[in-house]
């Protein structure tokens, strides 16, 4: 019930004076509801569930996250190089 | 699909789960209160990815699931009326009522339909003047923005012929009843990400001050799910119990506060029957005073219902993490997704409904005994 995806923002208009939106979630493109993002432009990503935007997507906060996975990895083959292991896997995208 | 496709990966995935073995030393439970992430965690596996320390106990956080039988039970008696076009999302069709379900109802001639948003009942709502449109307004936080909407759209365009049954739950007051329950064996919880991506993180604080618990807000994906519960072992490992953001590019600690005002004017609190669990004090939404003329309820006084469980289903102790869907007698004998008893059985994210689709019918070890290394 609670899902909700992630879609980027392609239009933004107005409809019998509620904020509507075009919204592309990897190819499928559907009306949303932005009245609860005042604030969201164009281009930004957005959380939509049940065809309401509920969240914008912070792109600096999506990069830290996916740094410290990055980092994590890092330190895990490091630790294998300073036991002298090999690393499992190929190279990490 | 950006920001789903990146945590996603299967060798990030591996490293997590093993930095989470490496930080932990004993045993521990860890409820994940939403349904999605039960879903998420047993369609990818992440819990036979972890640690035989850690335990994930599944939560109450499935809004099909708890709505009380009563209120389906009136679902079915207005969707029998004539003139009435019944809406709701599809999940709820095949749940157990006392007697029937909305597709047993559908079959004999109502006119039952399902929807993905409130706002396709306010079209059809305005699409069939003559007829008395109906939507069955279930869901957790997350889903209460778009229904309030709906309401004040429906105000705003003069449609008197829309309405609504209201059954919306609440997380932190669900938290509260699972802390206080005899038995309970939640050491922690991962918070819904969307859920307080509406909420915000604001009304955990004194949740996790007064039971002494770590409250993690965790995401959907394999690897949100994986960092919630690496950042939540952290914290029960370092006798810490605060509340953690690990969904940060979602929630905020705020929340959406347009959503919030809306909530506010368009529903009030109620005590709420959770199906399977009871009534807990303030755990869910009815339509305030000044949108009464909204509620279906009244419009249709179904409010006199006698329901009545079946006694096979354990969907209540499901519910609570007691019993694991496996543990139950009547799962994949009596109770299947297509003879479902309980309506956990029923919802894509119904605990039931996972483990059975995911073929789990093999009754898991307990954590923290014996395990061969695998």
């Amino acid at each position: 019930m609670c899902l909700a995806v992630p879609g980027r923002v392609e239009s933004i208009h107005d409809e019998q004076g509620t904020r509507m939106g075009r919204v592309n979630f990897g190819g499928v493109v559907k009306d949303v509801c932005l009245a609860y993002l005042p604030d969201l432009d164009v281009g930004d990503y957005t959380i939509v569930h049940v065809d309401f935007a509920i969240s914008k997507i912070d792109e600096a906060s999506a990069h830290e996250t996916l740094r410290t996975f990055a980092e994590l990895g890092l330190l895990d083959e490091g630790l294998a190089e300073l036991r002298g292991e090999a690393t499992d896997g190929g190279p990490t995208p | 699909m950006k920001h789903l496709a990146e945590y996603r990966d299967g060798d990030t995935a591996r490293r997590l789960a093993a930095e989470i073995g490496r930080i932990v030393t004993r045993p521990w439970a860890l409820m994940e209160v939403c349904g999605g992430q039960t879903h998420s965690i047993i369609r990818n596996g992440v819990d036979q990815l972890l640690p035989p320390e850690v335990e994930l106990i599944h939560g109450p956080g499935c809004p099909v699931c708890v709505t009380p039988l009563e209120t389906i039970d009136r679902a079915l008696a207005i969707a029998a009326r004539p003139g009435v076009i019944f809406c709701s999302f599809g999940d709820m069709l095949r749940v157990p009522g006392s007697r029937d379900n909305l597709f047993a109802v559908k079959a004999r001639g109502a006119d039952v339909r399902v929807v993905y948003s409130p706002l396709d009942a306010i079209a059809l709502a305005k699409a069939h003047p003559d007829r008395e449109v109906v939507f069955l307004a279930i869901g957790f936080e997350t889903t209460a923005p778009a229904n309030a909407m709906a309401v004040k759209l429906a105000r705003q365009h003069g449609l008197a012929n829309f309405s609504m049954l209201v059954s919306h739950v609440l997380v932190p007051p669900a938290i509260e009843a699972i802390m206080r329950s005899p038995g309970n064996r939640v050491s922690a919880f991962l918070a819904a990400g969307h859920v307080c991506s509406v909420m915000g993180t604001w009304q955990y604080p004194p949740l996790a001050e007064r039971f002494r618990v770590p409250i993690v807000v965790t995401g959907f994906e394999p690897l949100d799910l994986l960092e919630g519960i690496r950042r939540t072992v952290a914290q029960l490992e370092a006798g810490r119990h605060e509340v953690e953001n690990a969904y940060a590019r979602v929630v905020t600690e705020r929340g959406n506060e347009a959503a919030q005002r809306v909530i506010a004017e368009v529903f009030a609190p109620v005590d709420r029957a959770w199906r399977g669990i009871g009534v807990i004090p303030d755990s869910g939404w009815r339509l305030a005073d000044a949108y009464r003329d909204f509620d279906a309820e009244i419009r249709f006084a179904v409010g006199d219902v006698t329901a009545v469980e079946s006694p096979l289903c354990h969907s209540g102790e499901v519910l609570k993490g007691t019993l694991k869907p496996n543990q139950c007698p009547a799962f994949g004998r009596e109770c299947t997704p297509r003879t479902p008893l309980g309506a956990t059985m029923v919802s894509s994210e119904g605990a039931c409904a996972a483990y059975y689709h995911a073929g789990r019918f093999v009754e898991p070890a307990i954590a923290g005994a014996t395990h061969d290394a695998s």
